[in-house]
């Protein structure tokens, strides 16, 4: 069974179908929640969801009934130590190993789990870190929205947050390395700082873990070294802003985008819904409109555009005017899984 | 002295589906002296009511004798013996 869980500001749902065509789509689940993070772990399988109550703060809440039930502990899985409060989980990621699952948040940190989900520690190298006094905030919060586990060396981990920009560990977390050279940071009077982009997002495939690709505020970029430098792909789209950058499961070198048209101006060009692919690591792009409608004057987010690992791949995105599409053939042509939902902000894909 | 806290429906679950609890604590008390009490029996209620640095949330109201804390001395407002605590969500969420 294909599953497509779809995380916004009021509640989580669950879209279900045997052949990626035809949905079955399954909500409220954990209403008037913001649901800024949702992950699958097929193995077992558990979905973990990072919900916010407006009333009740934030918390993490997992399921092994996909959906049915949801469980979180007594004590809160996530806590900051000394004066600071958790503001909302905007990334859930599991990892090769089943027990060990990442979390991102706002404010910008990073916690570890060793239960699969349950409970989680504080990342104590990079909230020491030095820079974090001058890490700022975007409109959405100042936070750690990505996090890639290097698909061989459980030491090895990439973050990115927004403002603050990429930041690297080798030893387990122990210490981190700011990880932007190449990124533009328009909006500083330095425009190329060490640190301090507004990195939107960044994606690669564990099978070329050297190729990352990153959606700026501002920027499209691809880096060869692992993140070490990082060079324009922006040439072949319509804008290089946008939220999403998603690679392909099986093809690195291809990767999905969908561009807005500026900071100042947050549509998709000619409100027009397209996603853009690149077959060659974004030197060329091209569009992908079939099935996807005019009139589109909503925008994607940064989660809420996913893969997920079958063959063909599906791809999935959902709205902030609460649409979700799907493509169950690499982007070529898409339908629409669900319509006048809350904003989507986070969509992920699997088999279960 | 004696406290009573009157929790709100949607928060039961997380107080052993009780609408009423009964404190003994000893005089002068505080409210965030209750809620710390409450934290020790219902850790998940509390982290309802309160974040990790022990800041009622925004939008979760606590009457304390009819007053809404904040108008008091909020945590630190002092209960009289046979205060009652009443706990209501507030206006919020879109």
């Amino acid at each position: 069974m294909h599953l497509l869980a779809i995380g916004t500001r009021k509640g989580l749902w669950l879209a279900t179908s045997p052949d990626r065509r035809s949905w079955e789509v399954r909500g409220p689940l954990l209403p008037m929640t913001e649901v800024y993070a949702v992950a699958i772990d097929p193995r077992r399988p558990r979905l973990l969801a990072g919900t916010t109550s407006p009333h009740f703060g934030p918390t993490v809440m997992t399921s092994d009934d996909l959906g049915e039930t949801w469980q979180e502990p007594d004590h809160a899985p996530i806590a900051f130590p000394e004066d600071t409060a958790l503001e909302r989980v905007w990334q859930l990621t599991p990892t090769d190993d089943p027990d060990v699952v990442y979390a991102g948040t706002q404010p910008s940190a990073l916690f570890r789990s060793d239960d699969g989900g349950r409970t989680y520690a504080l990342v104590r190298g990079l909230w020491d870190h030095p820079h974090r006094d001058d890490w700022g905030a975007g409109y959405g919060g100042q936070a750690i929205h990505t996090i890639l586990p290097h698909p061989t060396d459980p030491d090895r981990l990439t973050v990115a947050m927004s403002t603050g920009g990429v930041y690297r560990t080798s030893d387990g977390g122990a210490s981190w390395t700011a990880s932007n050279k190449g990124v533009k940071a328009y909006f500083l009077p330095d425009p190329y700082p060490e640190f301090g982009q507004c990195v939107h997002k960044i994606a690669r495939h564990p099978a070329a873990p050297d190729r990352m690709y990153l959606q700026n505020h501002h920027g499209v970029y691809r880096s060869s070294d692992g993140g070490a430098t990082w060079d324009s792909i922006a040439d072949g789209l319509p804008s290089d802003f946008g939220f999403p950058m998603v690679v392909h499961p099986h093809e690195p070198e291809v990767v999905y985008n969908f561009p807005l048209v500026a900071d100042g101006e947050r549509f998709p060009p000619n409100g027009q819904c397209a996603v853009y692919r690149s077959p060659d690591g974004g030197d060329t792009w091209t569009a992908l409109r079939t099935g996807l409608p005019d009139g589109f004057w909503t925008a994607v987010m940064r989660d809420a555009m996913c893969t997920d690992t079958a063959t063909p791949a599906g791809v999935y995105f959902g709205s902030r005017s609460g649409s979700v599409y799907a493509s169950p053939d690499e982007g070529e042509s898409w339908h629409r899984v669900v319509e006048h939902l809350p904003d989507v902000v986070c969509v992920r894909a699997a088999e279960v | 002295m004696k406290i009573t806290v009157l929790i709100p429906g949607v928060l039961r679950p997380a107080a052993q589906n009780q609408s009423t609890l009964e404190l003994d604590l000893p005089e002068p008390t505080t409210l965030g002296a209750v809620l710390d009490e409450l934290a020790g029996r219902y850790p998940l209620l509390d982290r309802r009511l309160r974040d990790e640095r022990a800041t009622l949330r925004r939008y979760v109201n606590f009457y304390v004798d009819g007053e809404e804390c904040r108008r008091l001395d909020g945590p630190s407002t002092v209960l009289r013996p046979n205060a009652e605590i009443r706990i209501l969500p507030s206006v919020a969420g879109g």
